[in-house]
C-alpha cells in the first residue's frame, strides 16, 4: 500500500517504469526504437496451413532466455511472449524481484482474441486419427482458457496477485495498461505488470476471415505489404509480438529511485455501436477528446499522435477524418502523426502496447518515428504534420497519445506525458 | 517387447515430456515421480502417447502401475504382447 508519510499526489500519479518487448523487428526496446528510426520493416512470407503462402510478422525472441524446453512444450506462443516481456520489463525496472511482495504484483494482459490457435490445432491433430478425440490432448484446456497468457506469466515469475487477460480486439493493448493504471489506483496492487499480446499469426482463421473480408494485404515485397495511408495500401499484415509495462504509483518509483519512462495522465475507452467491423470516426473523435478532458490537456498540446491505421482502406480513411477533426494541423501546428504497423504489421493484442513503446524513447532523443511505405500519399489520409519516410527531430516532445481500435467497435485513447516532478 | 525394452519405451516418452531431465540414472524400482519433476499432466502426457504410439489404452483407474518403470514393464507387458498379436 501506498506509504502515509508519501505525498498523496504521488501515490495517486501512476508511471511507467519498464519496458519488456519484442516485435517483429526488435526484442528490446532500443533495437525496436533504432530499427523505428531507421526504418527498418520486418514482415515475412510463411505457409499458412489450408492457405498457403501469407505475409506476417514474426518475432524471434530467445524463447530459451525464461523458460525450459519443458516449459514451452505446453506453454502457448502467447503466454511464452508474456513471459518474455515481463521477465525483460522487471529487469529493466530495476525492479529487486527477490524482494518484492508477490502476492502485490498484478498481471493485466491485453489480448485480441485466444485459442484458435491451440484449437486449430488440435483438430488438426485428431484429423491425423481420423477424428477420435480420445487423441484430443489434456493440454487443451489449460492453453486455451482465457486468462492463459496472464495465467503462464504468475506460473512462471510465481507471482500471487490477481491476474487476467482483458479481451479488447485489436484496443486490447491499451487497455491492458489502463487496466493495470485503475488497480494501481484503486490500491489492488502495488506493481502491475501491463500490456498486451498476439500469437494470431498461428491461427489461419485469423488469416482466412480477413481475406474473406478483403481486408487482408498481399505485396511482392512482404515488407512493403502494410502500408497505411499509401493509395495502393490494400489491407493488414497479421503479426505477432508483445509489449509488457511495469506501471508503480509515482511514490513508489521515486522511493527506489526507478527510471520513469512516462507517466499515464489520461485515457478513455468507448464504443461504436453501429457496427462489428466498419470503424466510426464520430466515436473515434469522442474517445480521443475524452482521454484529452482527463489529461486537462488541450490539442494542441499532444507532440504526437500514434495512429492505429491498420492499412486497410477505409479503416484508414475513417481514422484520418478522426484525428484531422481534433488535430487540425493549422491549430496544432507542433502535433506530429506516425504509426508503427508500416513497419511491423499488425500485432493485433499487442499493437496498442507495441505502438506506444515505438514513441515513448521520444521523450529523451526528441525524434519521431516515421510512417513508412507511403510511396503515393491518399489524398483522404493526407493529415497535415504526418511524418513520412524519415525521422523528424523535434525542439521538445513532451506528450504522446496512443490510439488503439478494434472490432465490435471498441476505440481505446491513453495519454503518456514525459515525467516532470 | 521384453521388460527391458518396455522401460526404454515408457524412458524415450519421459524424455519427450520432460525434455530437461537428466535420466541417465533413473531407478527402475523407484517411483518415477520420487525421482523426477513429473506432474498429473504428464502422466497423462505417458498415457496419451501409449494411445498415440502403440495403440495401447490404460484406463484411469489403473494409472497407478505406472508409477515406476519396473511397474510400468510388469503392467504394460501384457498390453504389448496383444497389440502385436
Amino acid at each position: 500500500m501506498p506509504n502515509a508519510e508519501m505525498s498523496e499526489t504521488d501515490s495517486n500519479r501512476i508511471v511507467i517504469t519498464g519496458v519488456g518487448l519484442t516485435a517483429p523487428n526488435g526484442n528490446s526496446l532500443p533495437e525496436f526504437r533504432e530499427n523505428l528510426l531507421n526504418g527498418v520493416a520486418n514482415v515475412q512470407n510463411t505457409d499458412m496451413r489450408y492457405i498457403g503462402e501469407v505475409h506476417a510478422g514474426i518475432c524471434n525472441y530467445d524463447t530459451r532466455k525464461y523458460q525450459t524446453r519443458r516449459e514451452l512444450r505446453t506453454s502457448t506462443r502467447a503466454g511464452s511472449i508474456g513471459i518474455y516481456c515481463s521477465r525483460e520489463a522487471i529487469t529493466d525496472s530495476g525492479i529487486d524481484w527477490e524482494d518484492t511482495d508477490k502476492s502485490r504484483v498484478g498481471v493485466y494482459v491485453g489480448t485480441t482474441e485466444h485459442g484458435n490457435v491451440e484449437t486449430e490445432n488440435e483438430v488438426h491433430n485428431i484429423s491425423q486419427y481420423e477424428y477420435d478425440v480420445r487423441f484430443w490432448s489434456h493440454h487443451h484446456n489449460p492453453r486455451t482458457v482465457a486468462n492463459n497468457p496472464a495465467g503462464e506469466i504468475t506460473l512462471n515469475m510465481g507471482i500471487k496477485g490477481p491476474h487476467y487477460t482483458i479481451g479488447a480486439a485489436c484496443a486490447a493493448g491499451n487497455a491492458g495498461i489502463i487496466q493495470g493504471y485503475y488497480m494501481l489506483k484503486l490500491g489492488e496492487v502495488d506493481l502491475a505488470l501491463a500490456g498486451g499480446v498476439s500469437e494470431s499469426t498461428g491461427t489461419f482463421g485469423i488469416f482466412a476471415s480477413f481475406k474473406s473480408q478483403g481486408a487482408l494485404a498481399v505485396h511482392e515485397d512482404p515488407n512493403k505489404a502494410s502500408r497505411p495511408f499509401d493509395k495502393d495500401r490494400n489491407g493488414i499484415v497479421v503479426s505477432e509480438g508483445g509489449a509488457i509495462y511495469t506501471l508503480e504509483r509515482l511514490s513508489d518509483a521515486k522511493a527506489r529511485g526507478a527510471k520513469i519512462y512516462g507517466e499515464i495522465v489520461g485515457y478513455h475507452i468507448n464504443s461504436d455501436a453501429t457496427d462489428a467491423v466498419l470503424p466510426n470516426s464520430e466515436r473515434q473523435t469522442e474517445c480521443m477528446r475524452a482521454a484529452l478532458a482527463k489529461a486537462g490537456l488541450e490539442p494542441s498540446d499532444i507532440d504526437i499522435v500514434n495512429t492505429h491505421a491498420t492499412s486497410t482502406p477505409q479503416g484508414d480513411i475513417q481514422e484520418c477524418k478522426a484525428v484531422g477533426d481534433v488535430f487540425p494541423a493549422e491549430s496544432c501546428p507542433n502535433t506530429r502523426i506516425n504509426n508503427t504497423k508500416s513497419f511491423i504489421g499488425h500485432a493485433m493484442g499487442a499493437a496498442g502496447a507495441l505502438e506506444l513503446a515505438g514513441n515513448l524513447p521520444s521523450f529523451e532523443d526528441g525524434m519521431v518515428h516515421p510512417s513508412i511505405n507511403v510511396d503515393n500519399l491518399d489524398p483522404d489520409c493526407a493529415l497535415g504534420n504526418l511524418v513520412i519516410g524519415n525521422p523528424e527531430k523535434r525542439p521538445e516532445i513532451n506528450v504522446i497519445l496512443n490510439n488503439s481500435f478494434g472490432m465490435l467497435g471498441i476505440n481505446s485513447c491513453l495519454i503518456i506525458k514525459k515525467f516532470a516532478d | 517387447m521384453t521388460k527391458e525394452d518396455i522401460k526404454k519405451v515408457v524412458l524415450d516418452i519421459i524424455a519427450e515430456i520432460a525434455p530437461d531431465e537428466d535420466l541417465s540414472n533413473v531407478k527402475p524400482s523407484i517411483r518415477l515421480r520420487d525421482q523426477l519433476d513429473l506432474d498429473s499432466m504428464d502422466f497423462l502426457d505417458i498415457v496419451m502417447e501409449l494411445r498415440k504410439k502403440f495403440g495401447i489404452e490404460v484406463p484411469e483407474d489403473e494409472y497407478i502401475n505406472l508409477a515406476s518403470l519396473d511397474s510400468c514393464a510388469d503392467y504394460l507387458i501384457p498390453k504389448f504382447k496383444s497389440v502385436q498379436a
